[in-house]
């Protein structure tokens, strides 16, 4: 046995007992990080709470780079993780070919699509969450505008961005919604600098309330609005807390829910297409002691009836995915 | 777009340019005494690293600071013993410092704090707080409402981290120490022609070193400006190019202080602009993709220096390292 076949020997070994025992759910975080106060911190936040309650351990891991995901997916499957939950729209395509390798595994990625026999796919009505969002924006805002700050340019952020001006217009059809992207690589997930520049710049504009659907680049979206005595909406986790009384709700996105469920389903999860919308709690604003004084008796009434119509169909938004357009906004 | 919008801008550029000049002027020390840095991007991460994860820890942004300069200071001396003791080519020791700062940050910060190679959120006297100048707004509702001149003094000249301010003033120091000063005349010598300054019986090493640590010093303020006055905490890879920046800023200003500064408000304006594309959308007429706006700096440091300042020549000195006898 040559050097070099040791050393490889002795590294695949590593590589297995690092990997969670058999049968061990594991997790696989995005680019933003374990903890963006966000995405995958909330994916984090259903993986501790599933330790928590059965007290079995999960196998995690946080990439750095694009190469990784691949490699990443293997290894957690060659290790006997099942299922294997990925967060993030930029899992699909490694996904596919892993996938295909690894029969007998289950996978779960979170805001994708991905068809093959042994993968669920949770997607989220995220147009629906940011209606409810952007009705509340338009009822807090004094002066008819209001922002949005997407994170990397992509459909699925047009997505919140065209859910959430369809919420300002239909409670004020006057209403001006002004949209920024953040940047169109994923470095924009990241880019906290960029973010309250945004900020500043659609203040001056005259917006007074601000949603910002960008990942770790949201932090500096909320720590401007509230330098600057303007509201804010934080995303996917509940972000009131970060700025108590400055920020107006947060638009959840249940990815702890969904975390949650594939890991208490084992291997057993089963696989498809699982749409998390309004009408199954997988989408909503939150509301808590950090924002209940900045939430009136008849903002939460007028929401809380949009969210009852769209549960049961009554009220459909449009999805900017479904036609790459949007009625109530240009990009 | 109204005047308002327009100071707006300004003072955006005014942020901007920041980063970029200090790092600009660190290059300029540099280059000018015949040591091409590329590592002013690896500095100022680690500078940027350090001063959050101190101020975080200690509570002042001062002790911060110091750890800041402290850090881009160790990278300066190990640049400096590669390139000027040991004679070696000088690009690869400035891009091994950048891929070492870009790796040892991420890992330094994951198991200090354990927030996905960031540092936790700053606050109150962990940050430089902006200096409100007497009799400034601070609000842009109010100042929306305010006449021209308030706009200007609140917006524009009140209301920057004082690194801001101390940037602006190094640019005419630089300019007098590099040439009204022994030294200066000395450091600009042995860029131009090093075996002269020997000759007349002074240290090239020594006067190298003293270049290559003013540029850890400027490298340090930039970083630290960056984590603890621009943002408030460290994010991984949070320099995003801005040392290459300030390197083709460097060259389109010909390495002299005073050209820097206007190189630099020129890219800061440029990237302050890409913020807005609704302001250039009311001037131009027509609607510009935001990834355009995004390249412009590029584009036009490409165009400008493939000809409209004409021939940008080197300090002839540099990147060659000093042997005094074969």
């Amino acid at each position: 046995m040559t050097l070099t076949h040791k050393f490889l020997s002795a590294t695949a070994a590593l590589a297995l007992t690092a990997g969670a025992a058999l049968a061990d759910p594991a997790l696989i975080f995005d680019l933003g990080g374990k903890f963006d106060k966000s995405f995958n911190e909330s994916a984090f936040g259903g993986a501790q709470k599933w330790a928590a309650e059965t007290g079995g351990k999960f196998g995690e891991f946080e990439i750095t780079s694009d190469a990784q995901r691949e490699q990443a997916i293997r290894q957690f499957a060659e290790g006997g993780s099942n299922p294997i939950v990925m967060a993030g729209f930029s899992w699909a395509t490694p996904l596919e070919t892993v996938a295909k390798d690894h029969p007998n595994t289950k996978f779960v990625i979170i805001d994708m699509v991905v068809d093959a026999p042994n993968v669920r796919s949770v997607v989220f009505n995220e147009h629906e969450g940011s209606y409810l969002v952007g009705m509340m924006a338009a009822m807090a805002s004094e002066s008819g505008t209001v922002g949005f700050i997407g994170g990397m340019d992509i459909p699925l952020i047009r997505k919140f961005a065209c859910g959430y001006a369809q919420g300002v217009t239909a409670v004020k059809a006057d209403a001006k919604v002004i949209a920024n992207m953040t940047g169109t690589t994923p470095a924009a997930w990241n880019d906290p600098v960029k973010g309250s520049e945004l900020t500043l710049a659609q203040i001056s504009q005259g917006a007074d309330v601000v949603y910002a659907a960008a990942g770790g680049t949201g932090v500096g979206v909320l720590q401007t609005a509230a330098d600057q005595d303007i509201l804010s909406i934080g995303v996917d986790a509940n972000q009131n807390y970060l700025h108590p009384g400055e920020v107006l709700t947060s638009m959840l996105k249940r990815v702890d829910v969904a975390v949650y469920d594939a890991f208490k389903a084992g291997d057993k999860v089963e696989v498809g297409v699982n749409v998390m919308g309004i009408a199954n709690s997988g989408v909503g604003y939150a509301l808590d002691e950090h924002n209940a004084a900045l939430v009136s008796a008849d903002m939460k009434a007028a929401v809380d009836a949009a969210a009852a119509k769209i549960a049961s169909g009554e009220l459909k938004v449009h999805d900017y995915m479904s036609d790459e357009k949007c009625p109530a906004l240009t990009f | 777009m109204d005047f308002f919008t327009f100071v707006q801008i300004l003072d955006a550029t005014l942020r901007f340019a920041t980063p970029l000049l200090l790092a600009c002027l660190a290059g300029l020390f540099s280059e000018r005494a015949g040591i091409f840095d590329i590592g002013l991007e690896g500095k100022m991460l680690v500078a940027a690293f350090l001063a959050a994860a101190v101020a975080a820890t200690s509570g002042s942004v001062w002790v911060g600071l110091m750890a800041g300069i402290a850090g881009s200071l160790v990278l300066a001396v190990v640049h400096g013993l590669a390139a000027i003791t040991f004679r070696g080519n000088q690009l690869i020791s400035g891009v091994a410092v950048n891929f070492f700062a870009s790796g040892i940050t991420v890992v330094v910060a994951q198991s200090w704090f354990a927030q996905g190679g960031g540092t936790p959120q700053l606050s109150g006297d962990a940050r430089f707080a902006a200096i409100i100048w007497p009799g400034a707004l601070t609000k842009i509702r109010e100042l929306r409402a305010a006449d021209p001149l308030t706009q200007t003094y609140s917006e524009l000249i009140s209301g920057h981290a004082i690194i801001v301010y101390i940037a602006l003033a190094l640019v005419p120091l630089s300019w007098w120490v590099l040439y009204r000063t022994r030294f200066g005349l000395r450091l600009r010598a042995v860029g131009e022609n090093p075996a002269a300054v020997d000759t007349a019986g002074i240290s090239v090493v020594r006067l190298r070193f003293a270049a290559v640590l003013i540029a850890g010093v400027l490298c340090g303020l930039a970083g630290a400006y960056l984590s603890t006055a621009l943002q408030a905490g460290f994010s991984k890879e949070m320099t995003a190019g801005r040392g290459y920046i300030a390197l083709a800023a460097l060259i389109f200003a010909k390495w002299r202080p005073w050209h820097a500064l206007w190189a630099c408000l020129l890219f800061g304006f440029l990237q302050a602009l890409a913020l807005r594309p609704d302001v250039l959308e009311g001037v131009i007429g027509l609607k510009v993709q935001g990834q355009l706006l995004d390249a412009l700096p590029y584009i036009l440091t490409v165009i400008i220096l493939a000809g409209f300042v004409g021939k940008a020549i080197p300090p002839r000195a540099g990147g060659e390292p000093y042997v005094k006898e074969r």
